[in-house]
């Protein structure tokens, strides 16, 4: 965030309004505007490039010869590349993403729809990572080399190297079938989703909203299992980062003297080290936090959870393209909204970073 | 930090307390999991997908239908009754009385001959099901007409086999909807297309409740039905696209009835008192296209040599384990006329000695697309061990379904490996792809599956056209028995089984029909004990 120097004069006036107090909120948009353009004019190019022609998605294969040419036509996909380009980027400044020939409805609706069901499941499964990968990392990094350390590097190892497939099979044969403590794949159980009015489209939010208590109870049910896959995969890798920034820590001077002057072992590591390594550790989480937002096709599959990373897999290879540019823009947003929010967490953690 | 560890043990409690599932469905419900993420639209006029065909099945009433044990029993649904006139050209249909739409309204000829025109006008996908007779935006209006509440007439331009017509009708395209509540959703002049897509306007014996792209299907009973109400007061369909997790469902009692069963799953639940398989013949096939543009595919040798190159009775056991049985030639089993010969067995001697008269002793290599399903990607796996026992090296070029269509569909490939689903209950609809293609040419007006094959198949173009004027139903059956043959002698298809439908059902629930399309899949006779 250092200022800008104006290259020339006559770009003084300019770079007063970039580094003025005003300044980094214009720079922010018009590098966020940039960003989605960029990332549009990518997908986009993705899109058009695979060898998938979306007008079979549309009419299916037995579609006579007229009929396809017609709905090639109808879509656009006669015209020139950058001319495509040209209108969707122009219907999408209008507020217009345009419709997902696989589902037949706008794409800012099926998003709504998809997107609160990712969020839900990544948010928890955040939660719990951070819940339980935090203290984990702490213990591994105070033991470091006896057992629990080694404890924590094994059970990291099988997070990372296992397939979320198996173990996610794994997960529902044993939590659901033989133990009976969860519930199966779905959101809720099948009967009970004609019965809940989608508010937020957070299952846990709505039916609370609902003031239905065994609905709420039935989506918990649910959703604890691929949540706590999630959380494995996420917190396999806060515990790891959070060790070696406290070993780091724990080499300290201060650390040293901290223990010279009497403090409880409990303070210094709890207290004065994670203080100091919350910093780096939020960008860690919010990373993670994000990954898990775009939506896991494996863990959606698996648990017939409807997300957006089921949505945006689905519809890319049908070449579903508005569908696609739609969710390349929502997890393009996640993304940078989680950016902004550490940064903002950031400052509040160090006060250096408020100078 | 205290707060912290508070919400670790909290968080750690939670995560492990037993929280019971309901374990059963109601007794009045039909919970069904189902890979339903094919369905585009609701519209009957443009369902043309297989869980979509089963939804307007189960919703709409068509004019007239068919016995799904034997598909040869035509029977009156929305048409009582009906009269063919004696030049061929001219249909009556009797409209039944005393049937109601969902909005309340009586359906009446007038309903019937709207929802006609409204197909042939609105030219969607399965429009040329209807458009074969002659149909077309211009004459529709006088060539389907309603002189009274109860009259229908459709006339057609040419003296077609009254079967061919009756059978086209009974397809997904003959689905009456109900005009008033159509039109009064009509915008720009598209006959209330853009709403019906997602809503709802038939008379059939479930109503839509809700559909959830991707994630549900839900329909309730039509309580005033004709055909006497369902006992299913509600059926709620839940989009499962993994086989296995469809299986974890099932037999915990979550849901009555599972869909998309696979040979391990079907394999490991075969000793569950709990669980019933129920099978049905589709009129599905799996077959391989072969490119007659390769050199090597377009000699008659080699064809015949790939066609005794099949390890038939070893996919059929291990690989499709009851999904499908050996067929060999275009018709499937259970359409009129269909051939039940499978001369063709696995004999590498006999495909060695083809090879060799053919100039090819010791093999030649050749591509073939395949998609990355399960079950497809084992077919290719078996046809590749057994080809190379013939020296012939198969090189499998794996994709996704979008990907290995476009490919076949551009006529780039060398061999495709696929599945050919019937668009409608005729002979015609398989003729008319297997064994007719009246232009060979790139910028053809029709691509048939002969088309896409850069096959030429002659007279047999001819032969195709006269089967449907043949108003002789035995002549007809006997056209369609030659036409299968020297598709089977002759033709770049080496067609091998014929799909068939598993259904993994509650042992206390019964009368689940599966019929020998999707459209036939019906649940209003369900009962559960």
């Amino acid at each position: 965030m250092s200022t800008v120097t104006p290259a020339k004069r006559g770009g003084r006036k300019r770079a007063r309004l970039l580094s003025g107090p005003g300044g980094s909120i214009l720079r922010v948009v018009s590098s966020v505007i940039i960003t989605f353009f960029g990332l549009l004019l990518v997908t986009f190019l993705i899109g058009r490039i695979l060898p998938i022609d979306p007008v079979i998605a549309a009419v299916g294969d037995h579609a006579s010869e007229a009929i396809y040419n017609r709905v090639r036509e109808e879509m656009g996909l006669n015209l020139p590349l950058w001319k495509q380009f040209f209108v969707y980027v122009n219907n999408v400044l209008h507020g217009d993403f345009g419709k997902s020939i696989l589902t037949s409805q706008p794409v800012l609706n099926d998003i709504a729809r998809v997107f609160p069901a990712t969020l839900e499941l990544a948010t928890l499964g955040t939660i719990i990572g951070v819940i339980l990968g935090v203290p984990t990392g702490v213990l591994a990094a105070v033991h470091k080399g006896k057992w629990p350390d080694h404890l924590v590097r094994i059970f990291g190892l099988v997070g990372y190297s296992v397939p979320i497939f198996w173990l996610g099979l794994m997960g529902l044969l044993v939590f659901y079938m033989k133990l009976d403590w969860v519930a199966g794949p779905g959101r809720v159980d099948a009967f009970y989703a004609d019965f809940i009015e989608p508010t937020t489209g957070l299952m846990l939010v709505d039916t609370l909203l609902d003031g239905d208590i065994d609905l709420f109870w039935n989506a918990v049910s649910h959703i604890i299992l691929p949540a706590s896959l999630l959380a494995y995969f996420s917190l396999a890798y806060i515990a790891r980062m959070t060790r070696s920034f406290m070993l780091e820590q724990l080499s300290q001077e201060y650390i040293l003297a901290a223990r010279v002057k009497g403090l409880s072992e409990f303070r210094i590591i709890w207290r004065h080290a994670l203080g100091n390594v919350m910093v780096p550790l939020v960008t860690v989480i919010a990373l993670s936090y994000a990954n898990l937002l775009e939506g896991s096709v494996l863990t959606e599959t698996i648990f017939a959870w409807p997300g957006l990373g089921l949505y945006i897999t689905n519809s890319l290879l049908n070449a579903d393209m508005n569908a696609v540019l739609g969710g390349t823009v929502v997890v393009g947003a996640v993304f940078i909204g989680v950016n902004m929010l550490s940064d903002l967490l950031y400052r509040l953690l160090d006060p250096r970073a408020r100078r | 930090m205290r707060k912290l560890i508070a919400g670790l043990i909290l968080g750690t409690a939670l995560a492990s307390a037993p929280i019971s599932a309901m374990a059963e469905t109601p007794k009045n419900a039909l919970v069904m999991a189902f890979s339903i993420d094919d369905i585009i639209t609701l519209d009957p006029a443009e369902i043309f997908e297989f869980s979509g065909a089963e939804y307007s099945g189960n919703t709409y009433d068509r004019l007239i239908g068919y016995d799904i044990d034997d598909v040869s029993k035509i029977h009156g649904v929305v048409a009582e009754s009906w009269d063919v006139s004696e030049d061929g050209k001219t249909y009556t249909f009797k409209i039944r009385d005393g049937i109601k739409f969902a909005s309340g309204d009586a359906l009446t000829a007038e309903d019937a001959a709207f929802s006609l025109r409204r197909v042939i006008k609105l030219d969607l996908s399965p429009a040329f099901i209807l458009g074969q007779f002659g149909l077309t935006k211009d004459n529709v209006d006088t060539q389907i007409t309603a002189p009274d509440d109860h009259t229908l007439v459709l006339k057609v331009d040419k003296p077609y086999a009254p079967t061919f017509v009756l059978y086209c009708l009974t397809a997904g395209v003959g689905s009456v909807v109900d005009k008033k509540e159509v039109m009064a959703h009509e915008k720009d002049g598209d006959m209330g297309h853009e709403w019906l897509k997602t809503n709802y306007a038939g008379s059939g014996p479930f109503e839509l409740n809700k559909w959830t792209p991707n994630e549900s299907l839900s329909l309730v009973a039509n309580d005033n039905y004709w055909d006497g109400a369902p006992a299913m007061k509600r059926v709620i369909i839940r989009s499962v696209t993994e086989a296995a997790s469809q299986q974890l469902l099932l037999q915990k009692g979550d849901i009555d009835i599972a869909r998309n069963l696979e040979a391990d799953q079907i394999a490991s639940l075969k000793d569950n008192k709990d669980i019933k398989f129920q099978k049905k013949s589709k009129g599905t096939v799996w077959y391989l296209g072969l490119s007659q543009k390769n050199e090597y595919l377009s000699n008659p040798k080699v064809r015949e040599a790939l066609k005794y190159l099949v390890d038939y009775n070893g996919i059929a056991d291990t690989i499709l384990a009851g999904r499908g049985t050996i067929h060999q030639a275009f018709l499937p089993d259970g359409f009129l006329g269909a051939s039940n010969d499978n001369p063709y067995k696995l004999d590498v001697a006999k495909a060695k000695e083809l090879l060799k008269e053919a100039g090819y002793p010791d093999g030649f290599s050749v591509t073939m697309d395949t998609r990355n399903t399960t079950a497809i990607t084992a077919m290719a796996q078996s046809l590749q061990a057994t080809w190379s026992l013939a020296g012939i090296n198969l090189e499998i070029i794996p994709g996704d379904g979008g990907q290995t269509l476009t490919k076949y569909r551009a006529r780039q490939h060398d061999i495709y490996i696929g599945r050919w689903g019937a668009d409608y209950q005729d002979p015609n609809t398989n003729a008319s792809t297997f064994a007719w293609n009246p232009d060979n040419s790139d910028d053809a007006a029709a691509k048939p599956l002969a088309w896409r094959n850069s096959w030429d198949p002659k007279e047999m173009t001819a032969e195709t056209e006269a089967a449907i004027l043949e108003r002789d139903t035995q002549k007809r059956i006997d056209m369609y028995k030659d036409l299968q043959k020297k598709v089977m002698d002759k033709g770049p298809f080496v067609v091998m089984f014929q799909e068939t439908e598993i259904a993994g059902v509650r042992s206390n629930v019964q009368n689940f029909k599966l019929g020998p399309s999707f459209d036939d899949n019906k649940y209003r006779f369900v009962t559960k004990d």
